[in-house]
């Protein structure tokens, strides 16, 4: 009971500037504030909210995302459809340019000048994205068309595609 | 482990009750029954941090060890423990705890998804990562900045749009075959887990509008109710809006609410094929 009423005039004592200024030792005890807040206009909002926009960094996101066969196979399906058409056009942008050179009398000489393990390596280089990038257009046919819509066919129709690629890949190495 | 706690408990106070049936020859043995022990199982989380305050100080991963055996089943769990006993100065964005708000869509592991709806790995050996969505300007910590997706959902008009409005006292019918086409569309909580999981909203999120705003855009396109059809199709006719959608799937694969943003990315191009 005693405490309780003796707390407000202890906290009115306390808070009281006079007791401070009576008291030099207490006021070297109590520190200033070390922070003093700053009035603003609301319109300076957007100025303060746009510096601290440039700051920002951008979260990381190719490098720290699970490889997953959805995403995995769709930028395997660009580069090789970009590989296949730098091959596509160069090749014919050399025979426009040099004819006598890139003929196709010419690329089978050089060819079977070279020994089997770089024959059958090369066949193979060709062939993977070759038979992938038209085995996985067909897969986006379907999807265009409205079939395999869903996470589960996505998938099961992505395996299918691998394995296609393997066997026709073989299959195009070892003819 | 945990189903051993309520069989322990039920044949505590089974005994209690024979003892009461026995008057008081106390057995303090019983009483003072030693609570549960569970052994500690230490695991570590690497979470992101970034802090606004100190812009030149490049994004890092902090690690924290918590006993998961004091800790609840979920990420969010996690989460909340590590900021309310080891760091309070960790930032993430929580709402409801029970995923329908979307607040804590964050990249865990990985994978996208909601901190409390996603289980924690038991395997102690095995850390668990937690960065923000990915491909997002940073706030602070794992709170990304929505602004332009909160506005590209808003560029699609998403409400009802009738030019003949019923009268007062009636109401605009819709049967149930065409209630069945919103069917896994309204149930979008705008998460963002989709669309930032999606490489072509990586690369180019300035123009492309994205798997969750594009779904919501087929929710009002496929609404029998709503006569604006042909002028939403319309906005979505031009190269980066819509058809920046290589259908990936990784939208469809990573929604926590089960969703497939990828088929109705699909509908409408197909309807817009159509036409």
């Amino acid at each position: 009971m005693m405490s309780t009423r003796a707390l407000p005039s202890l906290r009115r004592t306390a808070f009281n500037p006079a007791f401070f200024r009576s008291h030099a030792g207490l006021r070297m005890v109590v520190p200033k504030r070390a922070l003093k807040t700053q009035s603003m206009p609301p319109s300076a909002m957007t100025e303060i909210l746009n510096k601290q926009r440039l700051n920002r960094p951008s979260s990381p996101h190719m490098t720290i995302y699970q490889p997953q066969l959805t995403w995995i196979a769709s930028i395997a399906n660009r580069f090789t459809g970009v590989g296949l058409s730098v091959l596509l056009y160069g090749f014919s942008l050399a025979y426009l340019v040099a004819p006598g050179t890139f003929d196709s009398a010419h690329i089978i000489e050089f060819v079977a000048g070279l020994p089997d393990g770089v024959k059958y390596a090369g066949k193979a280089i060709l062939a993977a994205p070759f038979t992938f990038h038209s085995f996985n257009g067909l897969r986006h046919l379907g999807w265009d068309m409205g079939k395999f819509l869903s996470v589960k066919s996505a998938y099961s129709t992505g395996y299918v595609v691998l394995g296609a690629t393997a066997l026709s890949t073989a299959y195009l190495t070892f003819m | 482990m945990s189903f051993l706690l309520p069989t322990t408990s039920a044949s505590l106070s089974g005994v209690l009750r024979r003892q009461s049936v026995r008057a008081f020859t106390s057995s303090a043995r019983v009483a003072q029954a030693e609570p549960l022990q569970k052994p500690v199982l230490m695991k570590e989380f690497k979470v992101y941090r970034w802090n606004p305050d100190e812009p030149a100080k490049k994004p890092t991963l902090q690690s924290y060890k918590i006993d998961l055996n004091q800790t609840g089943p979920m990420i969010l769990d996690a989460l909340i423990k590590i900021k309310n006993e080891m760091d309070p100065t960790l930032t993430f964005r929580r709402s409801c705890r029970e995923g329908i708000c979307g607040s804590c869509a964050m990249n865990i592991d990985g994978q996208n998804t909601l901190a409390c709806l996603c289980r924690i790995d038991r395997n102690p050996n095995k850390d668990s990562k937690i960065y923000p969505l990915p491909h997002m300007y940073i706030v602070k910590d794992l709170v990304p900045d929505l602004t332009l997706f909160y506005k590209q959902y808003k560029s699609i008009q998403p409400w009802l749009q009738n030019d003949n409005p019923p009268e007062k006292g009636t109401f605009l019918s819709l049967s149930p075959e065409d209630r069945k086409k919103l069917d896994g569309l309204y149930e979008c909580i705008l998460c963002a887990c989709c669309s930032t999981s999606c490489p072509s909203y990586w690369w180019n999120q300035d123009e492309y509008l994205g798997p969750a705003t594009l779904m919501q855009a087929y929710r009002w396109i496929a609404d029998s109710r709503d006569t604006h059809g042909e002028e939403r199709k319309e906005r979505l006719q031009n190269e980066m809006s819509l058809y920046r959608c290589h259908t990936i799937f990784n939208c469809s694969r990573t929604c926590p609410k089960g969703l497939n943003p990828a088929s109705a990315i699909a509908n409408i191009k197909l309807e817009l094929a159509a036409e």
